[in-house]
């Protein structure tokens, strides 16, 4: 087998598009559910494929877009096969209902996703009984199952997926209480705090938490609230009780590399993806990263954009053997205000975008890229936030170093 | 709902709470020619203490010699390895150490290992920091010495609860959930038990209610002077992500100190860490443990995680997945009461700790108490073995293939985090005293006790389910 793809949403979908479109034969994706697409069959909402197909789709729609195009070009699909293990020789382990298998790759894109966090890395104390869900699980509860888990409806965190969530709990005719988000700004674009939140008059209170759940048996009963301080721990003297029988968390996405490990590919400690090089290969020989199993994206286009990339890098190692010169890479790393940075690796004399993110909110904001203290670029914003990934375009010449960083006035 | 009371007669035994001590009682019974039914006021067995303490089998060193503890853990210690080959259940023995801080305290580290000398425990010696910080490199600094106890294993509790009551109920012990017994009267030298609309009759009862025992047994008793009491004592817990599996091999136990026993940190048998518990009476009487009563609390989870720094440094806690809490059920003689206090009706009150590691010792004893009663005969054909459900992921590549030529569903992975399939939860589902929901799948099977904790296979649970039980997705995702 020439490629290998890992994962059946956008992510492996694009790169299976590029890698066909550059000509390659044997191109397959392995998923482990009984439909390609990945997390967007189950955000039905619209917002999708402005920037790739220049119309508002629906999720499943602009999968469905890539499906076809995958299809017609002769990607071979592979549904209800989950993959094992995956070793360093790129010897991938998989099961479906046809048989346990083995197959040698000549390489590998990895595009497994993400999944979220859950209670239990909060560690808020309390009830432990039903009532409580990720909101990825209940999004997935109330579009695919047409059930919905209840009627007043507490949401902690500000991600993209609880403010969708709070739209569509509400379109449900469910009370949404309120969105309580920890810190002092949202996580989730701007834009679904207007359309999901505004729009539907749910106040979202910042640098608030919940510091406990009550139940009574089998069911949620509700939830104290507290503002928390500049240090972020709660003000308990100031905990209010709200009654709510259902509480969604959405509160973060963890890259889902547990199979990466095993083939040994270095993971961030920031960003829980994979350290990668400019044509998104990691470190080891011929697997490489895309979507959010790489680093958590906020739009399903930029996946594509990035998925593209690794497509057209992994014919490339396929037929040439790889490109990328250990002695020669230039380390890119997060300077002043910048949470992480993506790629983790530049080469000499190559035009590439760096994607990054703030660690706060900052207005009138200078994005500086850096060599040493020699300025290589500087952009404004009228405004950065976590909640949205920011993008900057340089040539890397002979830089040594390269550091992105936000200043303020 | 009609009000007319459904009358089952003719049992031998029941025996009232399907935690460990009740399935086990009922796995010893069942190889007698008796009619034996168990009564569990919960969706599923094992749902009281038996599904959240520490899983120790404790090596038996610590109780006060001469004590039913310090025997029935002896004895019961002794007999869990070669039960967990029998019945299949996960059992590993990690040794345990006992950690020392204070050259003043050494001394209780030689008067535990007196005990042991005394309890007839066997592979019990005192170590040097050296041999300590040898065996396990993330013991905090300044340790002065340690108790080790090679014998000490771990075990999935509510894993060995489940084996025990499905080979029991494969020999013919009938089990029931959802049924709350809410009274007893005893007329003629037979029992009649009412729980809702049913009443049962036995001729002899055993008493395995948890922290309910007081209550089932005060329904016998004279007047209010004849009133037995359960002290509920909380412990909290965290659970790591077994990523981090190796940060201890053995279990890590601190010296008891005035202010309680100290907190543990320990493997799992299933590859986690666990750490815990904390100590703290509930203040209310505790006639069943509701969820108030095993919620956790901000101060019980504090308090553990500054306890347990005594013993460790860099516990991975950024690896939590989940926090829980069970409740002891404490006698006012610190031992467990194993009696008759009324003929045919025998007791196993205050099982706190260490019960589990007593359990099939005390199953024994009751045992003994109900055969001296009614004089069974040994059944012909018992089946002395049981066969635990498969763990996918850890079959060796060709053993899968086979599986799945043998059957398509075990190629189809629901959980993706502990790799189970769907032929794990249908075989889950079909089996004796089977799953009836949620949580009972994720005690037969581990899927959505991984690290993504049912996020995602929760909903392919639901339709498997649904296909098996028919049961409604309200009543899935209401219970
Ligand atoms: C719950 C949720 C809701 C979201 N909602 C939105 C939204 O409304 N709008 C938006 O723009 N973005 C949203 N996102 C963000 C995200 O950017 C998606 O747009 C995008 O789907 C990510 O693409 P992906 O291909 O990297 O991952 P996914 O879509 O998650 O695809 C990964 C695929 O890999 C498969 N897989 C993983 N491991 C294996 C294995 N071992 N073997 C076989 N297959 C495997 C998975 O089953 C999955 O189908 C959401 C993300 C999540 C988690
Ligand atoms: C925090 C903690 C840590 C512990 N650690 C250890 C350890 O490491 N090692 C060890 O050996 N022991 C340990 N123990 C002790 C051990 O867990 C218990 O001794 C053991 O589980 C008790 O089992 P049981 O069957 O008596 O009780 P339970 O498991 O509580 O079972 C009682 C059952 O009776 C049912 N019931 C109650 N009332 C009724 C009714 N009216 N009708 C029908 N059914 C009813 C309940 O629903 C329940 O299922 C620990 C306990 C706790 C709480």
């Amino acid at each position: 087998m020439e490629l290998l793809i890992i994962g059946g949403g956008p992510a492996g979908l694009s790169a299976a598009i590029k890698a066909k479109e550059q000509g390659l034969a044997d191109v397959c994706v392995l998923e482990r559910n009984s439909h390609m697409g990945g997390i967007l069959n189950q955000c039905i909402h619209h917002g999708f494929g402005l920037h790739i197909f220049d119309e508002e789709l629906t999720g499943p729609e602009y999968a469905q877009r890539l499906i076809d195009r995958a299809l017609q070009l002769g990607v071979k699909f592979m549904n209800n096969t989950m993959v094992t293990d995956l070793d360093e020789n790129r010897l991938v382990t998989y099961v479906s209902p046809n048989g346990a298998a083995q197959v040698q790759a000549n390489a590998v894109i990895l595009g497994m996703g993400c999944r979220e966090r859950t209670r239990g890395a909060l560690r808020i104390p309390g009830f432990r009984g039903r009532g409580i869900f990720s909101a990825g699980t209940a999004q997935a509860l109330v579009n695919m199952r047409g059930y919905v888990p209840g009627k007043r409806v507490v949401i902690l965190g500000s991600g993209d997926i609880g403010l969708i969530m709070a739209r569509r709990m509400s379109l449900e005719g469910a009370e949404v209480i309120g969105v309580f988000e920890l810190n002092s700004f949202s996580s989730g674009l701007k834009r679904n705090i207007v359309q999901c939140l505004d729009d539907y008059g749910i106040p979202l209170h910042l640098s608030h938490t919940v510091t406990r759940i009550v139940g009574e048996n089998y069911n949620l009963t509700g939830v104290y609230v507290a503002p928390v301080d500049e240090t972020r721990t709660p003000i308990y003297a100031q905990e209010e009780f709200i009654p709510c029988d259902t509480l969604l968390l959405s509160v973060g996405l963890i890259p889902e590399n547990e199979l990466s490990k095993k083939a040994g590919v270095q993971l961030s400690s920031v960003t829980g993806g994979a350290i990668v090089n400019s044509d998104l290969s990691t470190n080891v020989n011929g697997i490489f990263s895309c979507g959010n199993v790489l680093h958590v994206h906020d739009l399903a286009d930029d996946v594509t954009l990035e998925a593209y990339r690794a497509g057209v890098a992994a014919v490339d190692f396929i037929r040439n053997g790889t490109k990328i010169s250990q002695t020669n890479k230039i380390a890119v790393t997060a300077g002043k205000n910048v949470c992480y940075v993506s790629p983790n690796f530049v080469q000499p004399n190559e035009e590439i975008e760096l994607l990054f993110r703030s660690d706060g909110v900052f207005r009138k904001a200078k994005i500086t890229v850096k060599d040493g203290e020699n300025v290589i670029k500087t952009l404004k914003r009228r405004v950065v936030a976590p909640g949205e990934m920011e993008k900057v375009k340089i040539n890397t010449g002979n830089m040594k170093g390269c550091t992105v960083a936000i200043e303020t006035e | 709902m009609s009000n007319v009371l459904e009358v089952s007669e003719n049992y031998d035994t029941i025996i009232i709470g399907g935690g460990i001590v009740g399935c086990a009682a009922a796995w010893a019974l069942s190889q007698y020619n008796l009619r034996v039914l168990l009564l569990e006021s919960n969706n599923d067995i094992t749902c009281g203490a038996t599904k959240a303490n520490s899983g120790i089998v404790h090596a038996g060193y610590d109780c006060v010699p001469g004590t039913l503890k310090a025997k029935l853990n002896a004895e019961g210690a002794k007999m869990f390895p070669m039960l967990a080959k029998q019945l299949d259940f996960p059992l590993k023995v990690n040794g345990s150490m006992v950690l020392c801080f204070d050259k003043a305290e050494h001394s209780h580290i030689e008067e535990l290992y007196d005990r042991s000398v005394k309890n007839g425990i066997p592979e019990v010696e005192i170590i040097s920091a050296e041999q300590a910080y040898q065996l396990e490199p993330n013991i905090a600094d300044g340790l002065y010495s340690a108790l080790l106890a090679k014998t000490a294993a771990v075990i999935s509790p509510w894993e060995a609860a489940i084996a025990f009551a499905e080979n029991a109920a494969t020999n013919g012990v009938q089990f029931l959930i959802e049924t709350k017994v809410t009274n007893i009267t005893a007329d003629n030298g037979l029992f009649e038990v009412f729980a809702d609309n049913q009443k049962f009759i036995a001729k002899t009862l055993i008493n395995a209610a948890g922290t309910s025992s007081a209550y089932i047994r005060n329904f016998l008793a004279k007047d209010k002077s004849d009133y037995e009491e359960i002290i509920p004592q909380r412990g909290q817990y965290f659970l790591l992500d077994n990523a981090h599996k190796n940060f201890v091999k053995h279990t890590l136990f601190q010296l008891p100190d005035n202010s309680g026993k100290g907190v543990l940190v320990a493997p799992t048998a299933d590859g986690n860490i666990i750490v815990g518990p904390n100590s703290e009476n509930i203040s209310k009487e505790v006639d069943f443990t509701t969820a108030e009563d095993v919620k956790t609390t901000k101060a019980g989870l504090a308090d553990v995680l500054e306890k347990i720094a005594i013993s460790v440094k860099g516990l991975p806690i950024n690896g939590n997945i989940t926090t829980f809490a069970g409740v002891r059920a404490k006698h006012s003689s610190k031992d467990f009461v194993i009696d008759e206090p009324f003929p045919g009706f025998v007791n196993a009150l205050g099982i706190d700790s260490p019960g589990l590691s007593a359990a099939p010792a005390i199953a024994l004893m009751l045992t003994k108490l109900i055969t001296k009663k009614l004089h069974p005969t040994k059944k012909a054909d018992y089946v002395a073995t049981r066969r635990a459900i498969q763990r996918f992921g850890e079959l060796s590549f060709a053993e899968k293939q086979a599986l799945i030529a043998e059957n398509l569903k075990y190629g189809h992975v629901v959980c993706r985090c502990e790799t189970v399939t769907e032929a794990d939860i249908i075989d889950a589902i079909r089996r004796p005293v089977g799953a009836r929901n949620l949580d009972a799948i994720k005690r037969r099977t581990r899927s959505q006790a991984g690290r993504c904790q049912g996020g995602f296979c929760s909903l392919k649970l639901t339709d498997i389910l649904q296909n098996e039980l028919g049961l409604s997705e309200e009543k899935i995702w209401s219970c």
